[in-house]
């Protein structure tokens, strides 16, 4: 019986239904705004300006984009290098929605670069920038994308060895083998570069201390932004594994969620005591009570998205229902880090001369919406095709 | 500077990739010096009468859309307190003076050509120089990706950009006329057309020096502070005022250089890619570890 959930399997669901009618009409109409910001400039579509710079799709489709995916290299470690093979019903859909959630992020960053056709200048020697935060980001990001894709390529092989001409089959069983060998180069690699690049996303904005709200501005933000992603990992995991379950009517592993959802406190737990500790230590408590907005968001992404987040999973009776796991997850997903990244890139940025507060454009929301509907549709697509979710044949039979 | 380039040449050939690699690519932004030698230009806001001609010379030796001489004789623009944009490098601002109806005080605002400029730190692929003639931070559209990182990063909020230009917007900024000071040898076009010379041009030590001697000759006329002197590591546009700057347009700063709090981090990671490849050590020996403990545990 447990066996049987070891296996992944293409999901046999039909693809058109309504819910994916609606996606495919969200993400035309986000790319519709998409379009037009590429014909007539940032200017016609965003409300970004001289004050403020970076917008929404920098603060949510690229940060916190980046920060989302991080279930990619968590449940990487965990299964792969921590070797607690009981996860594996995890990996394979976690691995997805990181690869398609970086590509997303790239995507998402064309839309908001100048110069989009340029994107591929930090790649060039003669152009590294080695003090730059961003230049760190942006290799790492490139290697991490491409590492995504090599690990993704065995689970292509094990769609097509045997259902393909003759030559590209020699080719998948060839790149196959030699991908068994030197897989765990890199799964290494993968968690490395997350490493990297999770903590750089938060060393980014520490070149802003002057306008920086003071309860993010932090030295440590690097640490913060790692530790959170991290512990944001097993949520995100949580969080597919439910809608996924409920949208493809499968069973739920009940006893494996509950042990996943175990964890989580933990981490969230040494976050929350970093960031509390951050704030002792430089004393920038009292910016909690001086009455700003700023303050207002810092309390909620403390309050709801860490705090609640940790009481609950800490508690049995939650973790032995699948919708309150689910709840928890979602907490922390969208107030513990998302609404973290949004505070650091929006909220807290503070410029000098101000003239009014940046609040996205409608375009700027739509086409930002149309993104993760397309992430979703691809999503959906790429479970189709390929064996990613656990099989459940025994189980219907 | 040179020891730091060498060590991390050398990390590089350990990596084997140093061929590949630009040679400065690593040099800090906020490498100790004084920028003596660079050019600077030292504002005398006491002196300044807010004609607004140097509004005028900079749009057109920039090439940028302008108006007539005479047009910039409206004052009405003071009203409000300007600021720079995609076609305006420097405007100037009025400030009234405190108990004295009749006088006023004004500001010229442009890039202040930092001497470890924080968008040249943070651009992620070196469109942003500081020229180390003349002290100019330049820019290169050919190789900026429009990622506007710059823009987050100056402390003084200067770089301003083309958000109606659909295929090549710029960023837009004064470069400090970097082609009159090397090809035709002369000075930038606001100072050249300054009335009553508030804008002194010059080697920046000589202007701090100067700066020094008109506060000490003239005390009542000027606070005992060169604003740019320490300001940020420093800035190749300085200025001499009655009062302190931040209650005139600029803002109050530490002296530390902006990169130096995010470069630290930057080369600690990648000085002979150490701490990555002990991580990856780490994670290796982890693996390699719980693998054998947990085939064991399946042949028990």
């Amino acid at each position: 019986m447990s066996h049987s959930l070891e296996l992944s399997a293409p999901i046999e669901n039909k693809y058109l239904t309504t819910g994916v009618k609606i996606l495919i009409a969200i993400f035309g109409v986000g790319m519709a705004f998409g379009l037009y910001r590429f014909l007539f400039g940032l200017g016609s579509v965003t409300h970004l300006n001289h004050q403020y710079p970076l917008g929404l799709w920098i603060g949510v489709d690229v940060a916190s984009g980046v920060a989302l995916a991080a279930g990619g290299f968590t449940s990487a470690a965990l299964i792969h290098i921590f070797y607690k093979e009981d996860y594996h019903i995890f990996g394979r859909p976690a691995h997805l929605t990181a690869m398609l959630g970086y590509t997303f992020v790239v995507i998402g960053l064309l839309f908001d670069l100048g110069r989009w056709y340029n994107v591929w200048h930090p790649a060039i020697p003669t152009m590294w920038q080695g003090n730059s935060v961003l230049f760190e980001v942006g290799i790492c990001v490139m290697i991490y994308l491409t590492v995504l894709y090599i690990e993704f390529l065995p689970i292509v092989a094990e769609r097509f060895i045997g259902h393909s001409p003759k030559w590209i089959d020699g080719i998948l069983r060839f790149l196959d083998r030699i991908l068994g060998k030197i897989m765990w180069v890199f799964i290494i690699l993968g968690v490395v570069l997350s490493c990297l690049h999770q903590s750089s996303l938060g060393n980014l904005l520490v070149i802003a201390p002057y306008k920086m709200h003071p309860l993010w501005y932090t030295p440590v933000l690097p640490m913060l932004f790692l530790m959170s992603a991290i512990a944001v990992g097993f949520p995100m995991v949580l969080f597919e594994y439910y809608l996924a379950a409920k949208s493809f009517n499968h069973p739920i592993d009940m006893q494996k969620m509950g042990k996943l959802a175990r964890l989580v406190p933990v981490f969230v737990g040494l976050y929350f005591l970093m960031k509390i500790g951050d704030l002792t230590i430089r004393g920038a408590w009292g910016n909690l009570f001086d009455g700003s907005y700023q303050s207002i968001w810092f309390a909620v992404e403390l309050i709801i998205g860490i705090i609640l987040p940790i009481v609950l999973l800490l508690n049995q009776k939650v973790r032995n229902n699948p919708t309150l796991i689910f709840i928890a997850s979602t907490l922390y997903i969208i107030f513990g880090v998302l609404l973290n990244r949004i505070n650091v890139f929006l909220i807290a940025y503070r410029p000098p001369y101000k003239t009014h507060i940046y609040f996205p454009s409608i375009g700027e929301i739509l086409v930002t919406c149309g993104l993760i509907a397309g992430l979703i549709l691809v999503y959906r697509a790429f479970v189709t095709i390929f064996p990613v979710l656990p099989a459940h044949k025994n189980e219907h039979a | 500077m040179g020891l730091d380039r060498r060590d991390f040449m050398k990390s590089l050939v350990c990596a084997g990739a140093s061929s590949l690699f630009a040679q400065n690519a690593f040099s800090s932004t906020a490498e100790a010096n004084n920028f003596l030698d660079t050019f600077g230009v030292l504002v005398d806001t006491t002196v300044c009468i807010g004609c607004r001609k140097c509004e005028w010379a900079c749009k057109q030796v920039n090439h940028l859309p302008n108006k007539s001489l005479e047009a910039y004789q409206d004052t009405s623009v003071f009203e409000t307190h300007r600021r720079p944009d995609e076609a305006t490098y420097t405007v100037v601002n009025k400030f009234d003076v405190p108990g004295e109806e009749q006088r006023a005080e004004y500001t010229k605002v442009q890039c202040m050509h930092c001497n470890h400029a924080a968008c040249v730190s943070a651009c992620i692929v070196g469109a942003l120089k500081k020229d180390k003639q003349t002290g100019a931070v330049r820019y290169d559209s050919w190789k900026c990706i429009g990622c506007r990182y710059c823009m987050a990063a100056c402390p003084f909020q200067i770089p301003a950009y083309e958000y109606h230009n659909a295929l090549t917007p710029k960023i837009q900024k004064c470069g400090f006329c970097f082609d009159r000071l090397v090809t035709e040898n002369t000075v930038p076009g606001c100072v050249e057309i300054c009335p009553v010379e508030a804008l002194k041009f010059g080697k920046r030590g000589d202007l701090i020096e100067l700066a020094h001697a008109n506060i000490a000759s003239n005390p009542e006329r000027y606070i005992d502070h060169v604003y740019g002197e320490h300001e940020l590591g420093g800035t190749s546009w300085m200025y001499l005022s009655s009062r302190p700057m931040e209650e005139m347009g600029l803002l109050k700063f530490g002296t530390k250089p902006i990169p130096s709090y995010t470069e630290p981090l930057q080369h600690a990671i990648f000085k002979k890619f150490v701490p990555p490849v002990s991580l990856f050590a780490f994670l290796g020996g982890i693996m390699w570890l719980f693998r054998n403990s947990e085939s064991a545990n399946e042949n028990e």
